[in-house]
């Protein structure tokens, strides 16, 4: 088991399957086609994140460096929590980026999602952890890969 | 109940405390954890109040910003001096579209477009027309000074405003743009602040001749992302004036660092406002350095990926004007077009062409003899976003042309330089 401890910017438990992106995650790209057609989980859309593509994100932690791409990215996240059809938990290697903050903020006041959010856990945790590892993330902000 | 970490006068407290109403509190919990994220001391005052929504497009998608924006209404709330927007989305006159494609276009993709400008009247859209990513420019009126706080989010604009012209404002997200508008505070961080307007990539250009400013910026965003460059070089080519030439040059150039990458601001030495007055005490010591010469663009101008289905087969689509065109670049593509036609002893252009400008500009450039020689030539002049029209994907089947370099980012438009692409609209060259 690897012990990481990151800085919470939405508390909460989650023990579970991740997917890894190495590269930055496009919000708008990635949740776009599955929100728009009213699914009830996000399979990801972006073509060029090959890391995710295709797969499912919804309940799930999804881990990544950033968010990149549309300054429409904050409404985007908050618009999936709405629908409840979000990941489980975002859980950044780098300190979280003005968009994704925007969309965490906006999800939790105006929504009042129970996303996890958690960042600056280091490239260490990128290069450790892999798709369909199982990740226990507490309220503290610590994540063990189990 | 929210405890902020950063310090509040007794006024915003108040507000927080749902003093003023329970929605403006919303309002101000979410523009206050915005900025905690980010260690803000404080908030401050947004001095240009003239706000610049990005979000100008009514898909159904979007349902939390209807509900919100129905709350905001309800509340009597709204953007005191006003807001411009980003362009709309669809324009059937002159950027024509199948039967199919109008049906994706108004029921699934845009299906909420007249309720969302609705809505966007009652809360203070400045005037029907006031629909541009370009709203900066003078025809659009929406122009902050020097050191002014804005509450803005379209990525181009605020790019603009911080490096051209100056102002302060975060690369923020949709949303936080109305919110800062109505609030009338922004967290004090990252751009807003002396420290987080220092340049930490020391960028040198070595061309040969000037460097053509999309591929320049989109090399630039590339390497430095969301950091801030500080360019020496560049003013060899530009000079030191800030005219209007140079301030066409200077938004492309902008609008591809920020979607390339994620630039927010950006000096230019000898020329953009604060590299004039600080020079490069704008500088961190420890700066990154990046050299550009006529190789390392042409390198980054050959990695840009071909996502048509057939690659071998010649664009049928141009779109030209991502940001939206200034008048004299109106003028100056024109002038290409007519030129380029008569070598080539044609009267219309070989393709189907269309310019973007922001809705004031057309209307004076439509005064012009410019104008009926663009509109003679076979070429469309349009005030839509192509970047909306190319989300919907049956346009995917079309090989869209540009030089646009954000317009190629975000959608699968094929990316020439200016005069290659004038060749071919020009019926120059088949490829």
């Amino acid at each position: 088991m690897k012990e990481f401890k990151g800085r919470v910017l939405a508390s909460g438990y989650y023990k579970g399957k991740a997917i890894v992106s190495k590269q930055g995650v496009n919000t708008l790209a990635t949740f776009q086609k599955s929100a728009l057609m009213n699914k009830k989980q996000v399979i990801a859309s972006d073509q060029n994140n090959q890391d995710i593509y295709g797969k499912n994100i919804t309940g799930i932690a999804l881990c990544l460096p950033m968010t990149i791409g549309s300054t429409t990215g904050g409404m985007v996240l908050q618009v999936v929590c709405s629908m409840g059809i979000n990941p489980a938990c975002l859980l950044f290697s780098e300190p979280i980026d003005s968009l994704a903050a925007a969309g965490v903020v906006l999800a939790k006041v105006w929504e009042k999602s129970n996303i996890i959010v958690v960042d600056k856990l280091g490239k260490d945790f990128l290069d450790a952890i892999k798709t369909d590892d199982i990740v226990e993330v507490k309220e503290d902000g610590t994540v063990n890969i189990i | 109940m929210y405890h902020p970490k950063m310090e509040l006068t007794n006024d915003q407290q108040a507000i927080l405390n749902g003093e003023k109403g329970p929605t403006l509190a919303k309002i101000m919990e979410t523009i206050v954890r915005y900025g905690d994220i980010f260690d803000a001391k404080r908030l401050i005052k947004v001095t240009h109040g003239q706000g610049h929504l990005v979000t100008s497009f009514g898909i159904p998608l979007l349902k939390p910003v209807y509900k919100t924006m129905d709350e905001i209404i309800k509340s009597g709330l709204s953007v005191k001096e006003g807001f411009t927007m980003d362009p709309r989305p669809l324009d059937y006159k002159n950027v024509k579209c199948s039967a199919l494609e109008k049906l994706v276009f108004n029921l699934i993709l845009y299906g909420k477009q007249n309720d969302y400008e609705s809505q966007l009247r009652k809360i203070g859209l400045s005037e029907k027309d006031a629909f541009s990513c370009a709203c900066y420019l003078k025809e659009m009126g929406n122009i902050p000074e020097k050191g002014d706080i804005l509450s803005w989010a379209e990525s181009s604009a605020v790019n603009y405003a911080n490096s051209v012209l100056g102002a302060r404002c975060n690369r923020n997200s949709g949303m936080i743009d109305i919110f800062g508008s109505i609030l009338g505070y922004v967290p004090e961080f990252g751009l807003l602040t002396d420290e987080g307007r220092m340049a930490t990539w020391k960028v040198i250009i070595k061309t040969s001749k000037k460097p053509e400013a999309q591929i320049l910026g989109s090399a630039i965003g590339m390497k430095v992302m969301e950091e801030v460059p500080y360019v020496i070089g560049l003013d060899k080519w530009l000079g030191n004036e800030l005219n209007d030439t140079v301030k066409s040059y200077l938004k492309d150039f902008g609008a591809a660092t920020a979607s390339n990458g994620a630039v927010g601001l950006y000096h230019i030495d000898n020329l953009t406002p604060e590299a004039v007055e600080l020079k490069e005490k704008l500088i961190v010591k420890d700066a990154k350095e990046y050299i550009i010469d006529d190789d390392e663009l042409e390198r980054v101008y050959k990695s840009y990926p071909i996502m048509w289905k057939n690659k071998n087969k010649s664009a049928n689509l141009a779109f030209i004007g991502c940001p939206h065109l200034s008048m004299e670049q109106l003028y100056d593509w024109t002038d290409r077009i007519v030129k380029n036609l008569k070598q080539n002893n044609r009267k219309k252009v070989a393709i189907r062409t269309i310019l973007c400008t922001a809705p004031a500009v057309k209307k004076e450039f439509e005064k012009t003899k410019q104008y009926h020689q663009l509109i003679e030539s076979g070429a469309k002049l349009t005030c839509i976003c192509p970047l909306m029209y190319t989300n919907n994907p049956l346009t995917k089947k079309r090989r869209i042309m540009t030089s646009s370099n954000k317009l190629r980012t975000y959608s699968i438009a094929r990316y020439y330089k200016d005069e290659e692409l004038i060749d071919i609209i020009c019926g120059k060259e088949k490829k």
